[in-house]
């Protein structure tokens, strides 16, 4: 968090309402998206209790467990919710778009859509993954068979879990770390972490303080938590009674009581699902009023890269994800993220004035006047050929702590490079000395504009470049700080799909 | 009775003593800066009903699911069925524990007895005859009933862990309902397992350097059992918590000194509930609050997680304006600052810094300027 955000919490305290923070949108929002609520039964793990899922705020199903204990009914449930997550997913490979072939790459296909779910929090983003961890090595043979669209689940889940890592990813977005990118409330992180209470404050209702908003959710009677897990009062006084009597029922071997409890437990989960429901539309359409930038379309086309990979490593008969990345795995893995976080820091600056404007106050990036400039200033190369490097001198309040030879970028003039020259400190300002290294022209044909003319406010910022993957050593020679190459393949233990 | 036992039984009141247990042990960890909550717990009193009465009732999370404390029931239960059979073959197969002849022993009563002081003596006698007879064969001790010195006063934990004795050395065993997946458990909850099992090796260190055994027979890696994956099968790991049992034994030590916490109290000061004859409590809101503002509290967002009183001294800090409630990033940002008012004005400029403000403040000018330009550019 910068100091920009720091302030505009302050500010939002004082006020009773959320300041804005980043008033564009770098991630796509589907017009489509599967809203999942799932809920879980305290103290087991992957123990669902109820799901409410669907595309649009009127297309709410839920998918109930009477007896989370039970196996049978937790299959069942796990088959329906297999069946309504893949239906969607397939829906999302009706169409295809071609690639040209490039020098590098062959001609390729890729789907015009990708999935997108949405989750209301963290916690229920994790869970999912959980529950892809739980079901992607289930059995369709065997003694205890199970339908093969629950591993099928399994795997996407998994599959989705592990793209939310990836900094930009759609596929798979919790609410609450997607609204505290646009939003700063008054209140700590830890009660933003509640979707009720983080919207509190940016859309209160009428006549009440953000403040006053978030307090009221903080009641489970009139404000049920987004889950996944429930409110241990819910569970105390509602939950664990009603499945008490669906246990009875069942076993008096009526099927009339089973029925009757069973209704009452999905209305009962309706009820604590259904605030959430809404919660979630209304900060979707809040999100959807942000304009969209164009790295947004650009990050949702590497989803729509990823998803079709997977989709045709699944339709190749794809085994389960493995349990754990071997060592090397992991370290490329975590090579992959660092640098795909530092690119997207870096793009999301050049098309959003509030990210740029939080990187001058950590000083790697700044904005002043254009004070003298040298147009027309040559340098020999080792070689002895002559070459246009023009200078031009920003003087510029900002705290610049950029090392000089780093690469740097400008919002305006996106052709071009430049390049710390010299970084003389007066008093109170910074005269940055910057040499321009791509987008001049040559000593002949000068680029008109490639300067800006004296006077001219300028920002620049570091250039996100080409983010190249590091060279790994190949699997059979990993080395002994990485657990060596690995002997033999357990049965679970697969590469993951090539990407 | 000491004049700090006496000091501590007027501020509680009227109302019994809420006895420590290792998960309270625990949590004066979680926030050692607090002198409101030190002093509550050292006096034992009810800091939920004090709060509820304050018109802070806790809100959720209060209590337990009751689908979780079932899974932690069963799961103790299963692990130590058949006279700790089970936990037996775990901790012999799992961590290669040599246990040739293994003895039982449950010390939840006493021939009947379950008072809890008539169930510490035994404990201590069979935990000390142990000590000094390390040949003899390994023990189980089930529900043993140990002793902590807690803010000068006894505290009694009763833990559903079993002590035991192998090769000389005492281990503490930790029974704990919440999976590890894949070698993995939420953080939170292994910490906090740690950490009261860091209390029961404390307690039982005590116990044998009182009688001039070495600390070093308590074992300060303590074994957790936990279900495995997905299944209801045990597992068994060690964890190291050398670290849990000194930064518990610092705790505990500033806590003794207790006393001088008092001094600094105004006198006649107590957080008395008043029951009345029909049990309800009769004392005024406002008056308690101000017992309650008598004492310097360190609130911070974690609190709400960890403690009763915490949405009563979330108001006050939100009152005071204080930049805790913003949460410990905001708080560090803007370090040497005490309030939210004082950081706002000095971004916009209309206060002066003091010497020590100079460089937050300018950072503060800095944002506020880019922050205005947002605001003018886009809205």
């Amino acid at each position: 968090m910068t100091l920009l955000t720091t302030l505009a919490r302050l500010e939002a305290t004082a006020s009773g309402r959320a300041q804005p923070l980043s008033r564009v949108r770098h991630r796509r929002l589907a017009g489509q998206p599967l809203v999942v609520i799932p809920l879980t039964l305290a103290g087991d793990p992957a123990t669902p209790v109820a799901a409410m899922i669907g595309t649009s705020r009127a297309d709410q199903h839920l998918l109930v467990v009477p007896q989370p204990r039970n196996r049978d009914l937790r299959l069942r449930f796990l088959t329906g919710l297999a069946q309504t997550v893949i239906g969607y997913i397939t829906a999302r490979q009706n169409t295809t778009e071609v690639l040209p072939a490039t020098r590098k790459r062959e001609e390729r296909r890729r789907y015009a859509d990708a999935p997108q779910i949405i989750v209301p929090n963290r916690a229920a983003r994790d869970y999912l993954g959980l529950l892809g961890r739980s079901t992607r090595f289930q059995r369709t043979d065997g003694p205890f068979p199970v339908d093969p669209a629950v591993p099928a689940l399994g795997k996407w889940l998994t599959f989705l879990a592990d793209s939310a890592d990836q900094p930009g990813s759609a596929l798979l977005a919790d609410l609450t770390s997607l609204l505290a990118e646009h939003w700063a409330t008054g209140q700590s992180p830890l009660e933003d972490a509640g979707l009720a209470a983080q919207l509190a404050w940016i859309d209160p209702p009428p006549g009440m303080t953000g403040l006053q908003a978030a307090l009221a959710t903080e009641d489970p009677l009139r404000c049920p938590p987004a889950g996944p897990a429930t409110d241990p009062g819910f569970d105390q006084a509602i939950l664990e009674p009603l499945v008490r009597n669906y246990d009875q029922a069942a076993q008096a071997g009526s099927r009339a009581g089973t029925d009757r409890a069973a209704t009452e437990i999905t209305s009962a989960l309706k009820s604590q699902l259904e605030p959430t429901w809404n919660a979630i539309w209304l900060a979707i359409s809040l999100l959807r009023a942000l304009a969209e930038t164009a790295g947004a379309a650009r990050r949702w086309a590497t989803d729509r890269d990823a998803f079709t990979r997977f989709s045709s490593y699944l339709a190749d008969g794809g085994l389960p994800q493995p349990r754990r990345d071997h060592a090397a795995t992991a370290a490329a893995r975590l090579d992959r993220l660092e640098r795909a976080q530092a690119a997207y820091d870096a793009e999301r600056a050049l098309e959003d004035p509030f990210i740029l404007a939080e990187l001058r106050t950590t000083g790697e990036a700044f904005a002043g006047e254009v004070v003298s400039a040298e147009s027309s200033r040559t340098t020999t190369t080792t070689a002895g050929r002559t070459i246009l490097r023009p200078r031009f001198t920003v003087r510029t309040g900002d705290p610049v702590r950029i090392e000089p030879g780093r690469v740097l970028i400008c919002p305006a003039r996106p052709s071009q490079r430049v390049q710390i020259a010299d970084l003389p400190r007066t008093r109170a300002d910074v005269d940055v000395v910057l040499e321009v290294i791509q987008g001049m022209g040559t000593p002949g044909r000068p680029k008109a504009g490639a300067v800006p003319p004296i006077g001219e406010l300028v920002s620049y910022t570091l250039d996100p470049g080409y983010w190249a993957q590091r060279d790994f050593p190949p699997v059979d020679q990993t080395p002994w700080t990485h657990g060596g190459p690995p002997a033999r393949r357990p049965a679970d233990h697969v590469e993951e799909p090539q990407s | 009775m000491t004049s700090t036992d006496a000091r501590l039984d007027s501020l509680r009141g009227g109302i019994p003593p809420l006895s420590h247990t290792a998960r309270t042990v625990a949590a004066l960890t979680a926030n050692p800066g607090c002198a409101r909550r030190a002093l509550m717990d050292a006096a034992g009193a009810d800091k939920a009903q004090i709060a509820t009465h304050a018109g802070f009732p806790q809100l959720s999370g209060a209590s337990q699911s009751p689908f979780a404390l079932a899974r932690g029931a069963i799961f103790e239960a299963q692990v130590k069925t058949g006279g700790g059979a089970d936990l037996i073959r775990l901790l012999r197969d799992a961590l290669g524990l040599p246990l040739p002849e293994v003895s039982y022993s449950d010390l939840e009563s006493v021939g009947g007895n379950i008072e809890r002081d008539v169930r510490h003596r035994r404990t201590r006698a069979l935990l000390l005859r142990a000590a000094r007879h390390p040949e003899e064969a390994g023990t189980l001790y089930d529900h043993p009933m140990l002793r902590l010195q807690v803010g000068g006063h006894l505290a009694y934990l009763e833990p559903d862990v079993v002590a035991f004795q192998v090769g000389g050395k005492f281990h503490v065993v930790e029974i704990k309902a919440f999976a590890v997946i894949d070698g993995q458990a939420d953080e939170e909850s292994v910490a906090a397992a740690a950490m009261q099992a860091a209390a029961y090796i404390l307690a039982l260190q005590d116990l044998l350097t009182a009688e001039s055994l070495p600390a070093a027979a308590v074992s300060t890696d303590a074994i957790l059992v936990t279900p495995e994956n997905f299944s209801r099968q045990a597992k068994a790991t060690f964890i190291d918590v050398r670290k849990q049992v000194s930064i518990l034994r610092r705790q505990l030590a500033r806590i003794t000194r207790i006393d001088v916490l008092l001094d600094e109290l105004p006198a006649g000061l107590t957080f008395d509930l008043a029951p009345g004859p029909d049990g309800s409590f009769t004392r005024p809101r406002g008056e308690l609050a101000g017992a309650l503002e008598a004492v310097p509290a360190r609130y911070q967002p974690r609190c709400l997680r960890t403690c009763e009183l915490a949405g009563f001294c979330r108001d006050e800090a939100r009152t005071a304006g204080a930049l805790a409630v913003l949460g410990s990033v905001v708080r560090d940002d803007l370090g040497s600052l005490d309030s939210i008012s004082t950081a706002l004005a000095l971004a916009s400029g209309s206060r002066e810094p003091s010497a020590d403000q100079a460089d937050i403040a300018r950072a503060l000018r800095h944002a506020k300027n880019l922050s205005n330009s947002l605001a003018g550019g886009v809205a």
